[in-house]
């Protein structure tokens, strides 16, 4: 009020520049992060246009992958890319889940972190390290034991007929499964932890044994937190490129059988986009990546919306 | 009565059983998750070790078919790859971070930066190899180090970024309501008194960020794209760990298959450490 004008004015004036300017450029940046999500889409959908406009979007319905006489249709990869996802969440994710319940039910103090370390080291391991495991360790090991014992229980089913090449569709499967565990164990065991303690001692004064207490009324809680880690697991297993490329067999077919080689989305942008010679070949394959993008995009947005909910929301009032 | 009781005890038998089971299912899945670690890092490890030489880490590659040589070439290349990425993606990720954690706790623009990160975290990398290959490699009109840092920067940002966020998040007001108090500008608050407050935190999530993006493949594969020979210019393509790793893995020669393993054991010891510092740095304060 009465303070003198040459202690006031220049000093605040030039700080509250200072301030906004620095606010403005930090907030700037944070809209960066915004323009980058958008610019991968339209960059991705700008390259791809040729193609989608040669094919229409029956581009992602034709079952023609050929290079030599440009013909291209992306059915072989996606049907490659959702059938390995499924089944890596079809083994990985029961034992991800009962993973994740041990770790936040179930496993004594001491074990709990080691574990927990152990289990999140799984998603620090490079893919390629995964997928040269894949070529050499596992595919060898399938080739010989596995596939010739599901062969015979379940030979009767077109899905597991064949010869057995070790590479192909069930192996790629099995890789991204052991790849999800991490993922969904850790976004599971943080849903089930976050289900209030309240719930159990209910259920446990009730009379109920442990397990049924994880049975009856913490998994009900968290269950659409566990939805949404089986999503992001989905999403990390749609995208997976190099330890899939690796053992998948790189067949553009749909295989009959789940030993048969195949391809996905993302292995066949690894193997052909640095070869590829003509430019609708490149369209193509930007195509398939811009129809990869908006799959994960689509799962990884319904996934953080579902965890987001449950780590943030009122638990277990459904 | 007694019967009654016995019928109650049999069924509460029968009720602990199947506890017992699914208990014992929840074990033996962990046993499994931490068994297929154990069996990865084994192989990695035993057929590593016996397939490293000192050639592995010195000398650059022979010509295919050609036994010996080795992968320095391609460590470096992927340190000066990470390095790359770090130049693209702090100042973006650290001021994204700062932004959410002092000026944006609640705005809807906030929000929507915090939820794109969180789903740039799943965009595959291989799509991040194509666009950088849209928006470096081809309008540069080659490969190059410069395009491969590019694709791991942005692959790094996200985490960066929520790292940033939450560490920043974890300095108490106090401290900033004490700087202000003294007179200091808001930003100066930020810069000199809050982020050194959380810097350890940040530089743990960096670390993270960088093992992750130093093991990654895919966005290399037509970014920086592989080098037989040394090279420190950016603007030129450039051999990665990794990328050799593939590449000699798919290859039909035995001696690459053996360095193959080799390369993948540096590699994995390379993303380990980093991950395992970064873990004894933050101890207590990420462990949730």
């Amino acid at each position: 009020m009465a303070l003198p004008a040459t202690l006031r004015r220049p000093r605040r004036i030039s700080s509250r520049t200072e301030d906004l300017v620095f606010q403005g450029a930090v907030a700037l940046l944070g809209v960066a992060v915004l323009g980058l999500a958008v610019g991968i889409g339209l960059s991705l959908a700008g390259e791809a246009g040729p193609a989608l406009g040669r094919f229409g979007p029956g581009f992602f319905a034709r079952s023609v992958w050929d290079p030599v006489r440009e013909d291209f249709g992306a059915l072989p990869h996606i049907y490659g890319t959702l059938v390995t996802s499924l089944l890596a969440l079809l083994i990985g994710g029961p034992v991800a889940l009962g993973t994740a319940i041990f770790l936040a039910e179930f496993a004594p103090g001491w074990l709990r972190n080691p574990v927990s370390y152990l289990v999140e080291l799984l998603a620090a391991v490079p893919s390629v390290v995964y997928g040269l495991w894949g070529l050499f360790v596992l595919g060898p090991l399938l080739r010989t034991t596995v596939q010739p014992a599901l062969g015979n229980w379940l030979g009767f089913l077109p899905l597991f007929q064949g010869p057995y090449y070790g590479v192909g569709v069930f192996t790629g499967g099995l890789i991204l499964a052991i790849m999800v565990i991490p993922t969904i164990a850790a976004v599971s065991r943080d849903v089930i932890r976050a289900v209030p303690d309240d719930q159990r001692e209910a259920m446990l004064a009730l009379g109920a044994t442990r397990w049924e207490t994880v049975r009856h009324a913490v998994l009900p809680a968290a269950r659409s937190g566990i939805v949404g880690a089986v999503l992001l697991g989905l999403g990390r297993a749609l995208g997976e490129t190099m330890a899939v490329t690796m053992v998948i067999g790189n067949r553009p077919e749909i295989p009959a059988s789940l030993f048969g080689p195949g391809y996905t989305m993302a292995a066949v942008i690894a193997n052909e986009f640095a070869e590829a010679t003509s430019d609708l070949h490149l369209s193509a394959l930007f195509a398939v990546g811009f129809g990869l993008f908006v799959l994960t995009l689509l799962v990884n947005v319904a996934a953080r919306l579902l965890v987001w909910r449950v780590a943030w929301g009122p638990v277990g009032g459904e | 009565m007694d019967g009654y009781g016995y019928r109650m005890t049999a069924h509460y038998r029968r009720r602990k059983i199947v506890g017992w089971i699914f208990q014992g299912l929840t074990v033996l899945s962990a046993g499994l998750s931490v068994g297929v670690l154990f069996a990865v890092l084994g192989f990695v490890f035993v057929r590593g070790v016996s397939g490293l030489d000192l050639a592995l880490l010195t000398e650059t590659p022979k010509p295919p078919g050609e036994a010996g040589g080795g992968m320095a070439n391609a460590i470096v290349g992927t340190l000066m790859l990470v390095g790359l990425a770090c130049v693209f993606s702090l100042p973006v990720g650290i001021g994204a971070g700062i932004y959410l954690a002092e000026y944006g706790r609640s705005g809807a623009l906030a929000q929507l930066i915090r939820f794109m990160a969180d789903v740039l975290t799943g965009v595959p990398s291989i799509v991040v190899g194509l666009f950088a290959y849209a928006v470096l490699v081809l309008p540069l009109g080659r490969f190059s180090a410069l395009a491969g840092g590019f694709a791991l920067g942005v692959i790094m940002l996200p985490t960066v970024v929520r790292a940033t966020e939450e560490m920043l998040r974890l300095v108490p007001d106090s401290v900033r309501e004490a700087g202000l108090a003294l007179g200091i500008t808001r930003w100066k608050v930020s810069l000199r008194i809050v982020l050194p407050a959380a810097l350890n935190g940040i530089v743990t999530g960096i670390l993270l960020a960088v093992a992750r993006a130093a093991g990654e493949t895919a966005p290399l594969l037509f970014t920086a794209f592989g080098n037989r020979f040394w090279n420190l210019d950016p603007t030129q393509p450039t051999a990665a760990l990794p990328l050799q790793i593939f590449v000699y893995a798919i290859s039909p020669y035995d001696d690459w298959h053996r360095q193959a393993w080799a390369g993948a054991l540096v590699l994995v010891s390379l993303v380990l450490l980093a991950s395992l510092a970064a873990r004894l740095g933050s101890r207590g304060v990420l462990s949730r």
